[in-house]
C-alpha cells in the first residue's frame, strides 16, 4: 500500500491467506478496494482488469494457485498490464504440503506461462524485505508495464518479526502518453522499450489482446511485427537487468567458499557463515535478491573468487543449472538439495561447509 | 436506422467473421443501443474473451479488451471495481461464456454487478472449426461429434436465472430492432444483465448439419418454421418439450427483470459489500 496500491483480487490458499485478510481490512479505509473471486484465475483476471482502469493492483497465492496463474501471468506480459503477484511457496507438485517451506516453484516463476516472455522475481527472506521488495516490485511494474512476481516461502510468509519500515518509500508510477487523441499508439515504445499508458476512462480509446499485435494494438500474423513484438518485451528488462539486479554478499572479500541461496535458505546460510567464521573457516555468502533477472555476472564473479561454491535450495536442484552456466568452469560446485517440507537448517549448511573445506585441503 | 459508423474502427476493417454471420449484425445492434443512450464512446469498456464473438470488440471504438478464453467477466469485474463510471459490456459466446468461461459468468451474476453480458449463442465453436459446444442441441453434427451430439444441452437462460442474475433477457439475431431495445434496456439495468442472443454459424453449424446458409438459418430461428435449425433447437434443453406443446417456442424478450443491491467490492464509504 505504500507503493500506492488500490486493489486487491484473491482467493483463499495457504500459506498466502493472511495476505488477503490483512488488505480486506487495510485497503478500504485507504480508497481502495478489495474483491475475493471464484478462483486464482479470475483473481488475476480481476488485477490485470482493475490496472488497466489505472490503478495498482495485486493478488496474493501459493503453489497450485500459482499455476492457475500462469494464463494470466502470460496475459500480463504481453498485454503489458503492469502488476504485482505474491506466492508464497510450499511443499509441491499438486496440492503437495500445503503447510509447509519450499523453494519449488523458481523455475515456475520464470518459466511458468508458455511462450517467450520477460520475468522478474524477487526473493526476500525476512518480514521487513517482503515490504521493500513489495513495494520495489509494484515500482518495477509500473516502469516496464509488465507482472513481477514476488516469492518466497511458508517460513517467511508465516515468520512476525519486528522490522523498521522505510518512514517514506520511493514510488514510480506509469508514464501517461502525451499524444493527442488521434495520434494515440497504445504500443508505440519510447527509447527504454516502454509504451505510454494510458487508463479505461482516460479518455484515449484503444483495443488490449493477447494476441500478437502492432503499435495500434491491433491482431497481426506479420511475422515481422509479431518477432518485434516479443523481443521488445524481453529485451524491454533485460536491457535494464543491471538496474533490477540485486544480490546480498556477506563476508565475501576473503572467501574461498561460498553458499548460493535465496530467501530462507539464504538466512540460514548466513547463520552458517557466521559460526563457520568463528571457526576459523573463509566461508561467504552470495544471496539474490532479485532472482530473476538471474544475476549472472555476479555469480560468475563469486565463481572467479572461490574454490567452492556450495548451491543450496529447497528443491531438487533447480537454480543448480543457472548457476552452473553463470559460473561455467571457473570453480567446483557443490548441491545441497531438500525437498521434504523441512528447512535447510544452519547446522546442514555448516557440514556441508566443513566436508567441502575439508575435500579442498585433500586436493 | 442511425448512422453507427462512428462507434467503428474502420482502419480495423477487413473484419475476420464470415458471410452470412450474424455476428455483424449484432454488433450493429449494440452500436444503435450505445447511440441511442449517447453513452460516452470513452466511457464504453468492451471486454471480450475468445471466439468468433469476442472478436466483435476489438471493431468497436471503445475502450477495449480482448482477454483470455472465458475469462471477461472476471477482467470486467476488476475493471468495474477500480472505475465504477465506466460502462462495461461483455460480449462472449457460447463456448467461451458456458464451457470454459461458465465458472466465472455465474460468479458475476451472483455478485450482481453492474456490468452487461452479451453471449451470442450459435451452438457451436466458430473460431476453432466448428467442435460441438455446450449448448449444441442433441443430435448436433459437429467436427467433434460426427455421428450426432449425445450431450445434453444448457439453457443459457435458466442457468443464468440460476445463478441470479437479476436481469435476463433472451432476443433473436432475426430480429435486430427488438435486440437493440433490449440491450439499451439492459446496459440501463442497474445490476448484472445477460443477454443470450440466438444467432448463427453458417459456416460450421449450418454447414454440417445442411441448416442452410445465415439469412435462411436466421429466419428459421427467427419464424419458428420448419428446418433442420428448428428442429436442432427444440432439442436445445435439457428438459426440453417439443415446440407443437409450447407455442411460439423459444421464450423471447425479458425474462426477468428485479432491483437488488448492486456489488461494488469491499470497500471504504459504505458501499455495499463492505
Ligand atoms: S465461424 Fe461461424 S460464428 Fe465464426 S464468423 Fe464464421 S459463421 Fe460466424
Amino acid at each position: 500500500m505504500a507503493a500506492g496500491c488500490t486493489f486487491f483480487g484473491g482467493y483463499p490458499i495457504t500459506p498466502s491467506s493472511g495476505i488477503a485478510e490483512q488488505m480486506v481490512r487495510s485497503l478500504p479505509g485507504a480508497g481502495g478496494v478489495f474483491v475475493q473471486m471464484e478462483d486464482e484465475i479470475a483473481s488475476l483476471a480481476a488485477v490485470i482488469g482493475a490496472s488497466l482502469a489505472g490503478s495498482k493492483a495485486m493478488t496474493a497465492t501459493s503453489g497450485p494457485g500459482f499455476s492457475l496463474m500462469q494464463e494470466h501471468i502470460g496475459y500480463a506480459a504481453m498485454a503489458e498490464v503492469p502488476c504485482v503477484i505474491v506466492n508464497v511457496m510450499r511443499g509441491g507438485p499438486s496440492t503437495g504440503l500445503p503447510t509447509s517451506p519450499s523453494q519449488g516453484d523458481v523455475m515456475q516463476a520464470r518459466w511458468g506461462t508458455h511462450g517467450d516472455h520477460p520475468a522478474i522475481v524477487l526473493a526476500p527472506s525476512s518480514v521487513g524485505e517482503v515490504y521493500d521488495l513489495t513495494v520495489k516490485a509494484f515500482n518495477l511494474a509500473e516502469r516496464f508495464r509488465t507482472p513481477v512476481i514476488v516469492l518466497y516461502d511458508e517460513i517467511v510468509g508465516h515468520t512476525r518479526e519486528s522490522v523498521t519500515l522505510s518512514p517514506s518509500v520511493e514510488v514510480v508510477d506509469r508514464v501517461a502518453p502525451d499524444a493527442g487523441l488521434q495520434n494515440f499508439l497504445p504500443k508505440a515504445a519510447q527509447a527504454n522499450g516502454v509504451p505510454p499508458m494510458s487508463g479505461f476512462g482516460d479518455g484515449y480509446r484503444f483495443h488490449v489482446t493477447g494476441l500478437a499485435h502492432d503499435e495500434r494494438g491491433f491482431p497481426t500474423e506479420d511475422a515481422e511485427v509479431a518477432g518485434d513484438l516479443i523481443t521488445r518485451l524481453h529485451t524491454k528488462v533485460e536491457d535494464h537487468a543491471d538496474e533490477i539486479t540485486d544480490v546480498e554478499t556477506f563476508m565475501m572479500d576473503d572467501a574461498d567458499i561460498a553458499i548460493f541461496a535465496i530467501g530462507i535458505v539464504g538466512r540460514s546460510a548466513r547463520e552458517a557463515v557466521g559460526q563457520a567464521r568463528a571457526a576459523g573457516a573463509k566461508v561467504g555468502l552470495i544471496r539474490p535478491v532479485t532472482l530473476w533477472p538471474f544475476p549472472s555476472a555476479e555469480v560468475a564473479a563469486v565463481a572467479e573468487q572461490v574454490d567452492t561454491l556450495i548451491v543450496a535450495e529447497m528443491n531438487l536442484g533447480q537454480m543448480i543449472g543457472e548457476v552452473e552456466r553463470a559460473a561455467g568452469q571457473r570453480t567446483h560446485i557443490v548441491s545441497h538439495l531438500r525437498a521434504d517440507g523441512e528447512p535447510i537448517t544452519p547446522s546442514a549448511l555448516l557440514d556441508v561447509i566443513e566436508s567441502s573445506s575439508r575435500s579442498e585441503e585433500g586436493s | 436506422m442511425n448512422d453507427v459508423k462512428k462507434y467503428l474502427r474502420e482502419w480495423a476493417m477487413p473484419h475476420v467473421l464470415c458471410p452470412g454471420c450474424a455476428h455483424g449484425i449484432v454488433l450493429r445492434s449494440f452500436l444503435e443501443a450505445v447511440d441511442q443512450l449517447q453513452l460516452a464512446q470513452d466511457q464504453v469498456a468492451m471486454v471480450a474473451g475468445i471466439g468468433c464473438s469476442s472478436r466483435l470488440a476489438g471493431y468497436a471504438d471503445f475502450c477495449t479488451l480482448h482477454g483470455t478464453h472465458g475469462r471477461a467477466p472476471a477482467f470486467a469485474t476488476g475493471l468495474k471495481l477500480a472505475r465504477p463510471e465506466l460502462d462495461v459490456v461483455v460480449v462472449t459466446g457460447d463456448g467461451d461464456g458456458l464451457a470454459i468461461g461458465g465458472n466465472h459468468l455465474i460468479h458475476a451474476a451472483r455478485r450482481n454487478i453492474d456490468i452487461t453480458v452479451l453471449l451470442l449463442n450459435n451452438s457451436i465453436y466458430g473460431m476453432t472449426g466448428g467442435q460441438v459446444a455446450p449448448t449444441s442441441p442433441e443430435g448436433t453434427v459437429a467436427s467433434t461429434t460426427p455421428s450426432g451430439n449425445t450431450e445434453p444441452p444448457f439453457d443459457p437462460c435458466q442457468l443464468l436465472l440460476g445463478a441470479g442474475a437479476s436481469y435476463v433477457a433472451r432476443v433473436l439475431a432475426a430480429t435486430p430492432t427488438e435486440m437493440t431495445k433490449v440491450m439499451a434496456d439492459a446496459i440501463l439495468h442497474p445490476g448484472f444483465a445477460f443477454i443470450e442472443v440466438v444467432a448463427d454459424c453458417p459456416e460450421y453449424f449450418g454447414r454440417y448439419n445442411k441448416a442452410g446458409g445465415g439469412a435462411e438459418m436466421l429466419t428459421q430461428l427467427a419464424g419458428r418454421d420448419t428446418g433442420v435449425a428448428v428442429q436442432l433447437a427444440d432439442k436445445r434443453f435439457v428438459n426440453h418439450i417439443p415446440s407443437s406443446e409450447t407455442a411460439p417456442g423459444l421464450q423471447t424478450g425479458v425474462l426477468r427483470r428485479e432491483t437488488r443491491p448492486v456489488f461494488s467490492g469491499v470497500r471504504g464509504g459504505g458501499d455495499h459489500g463492505a
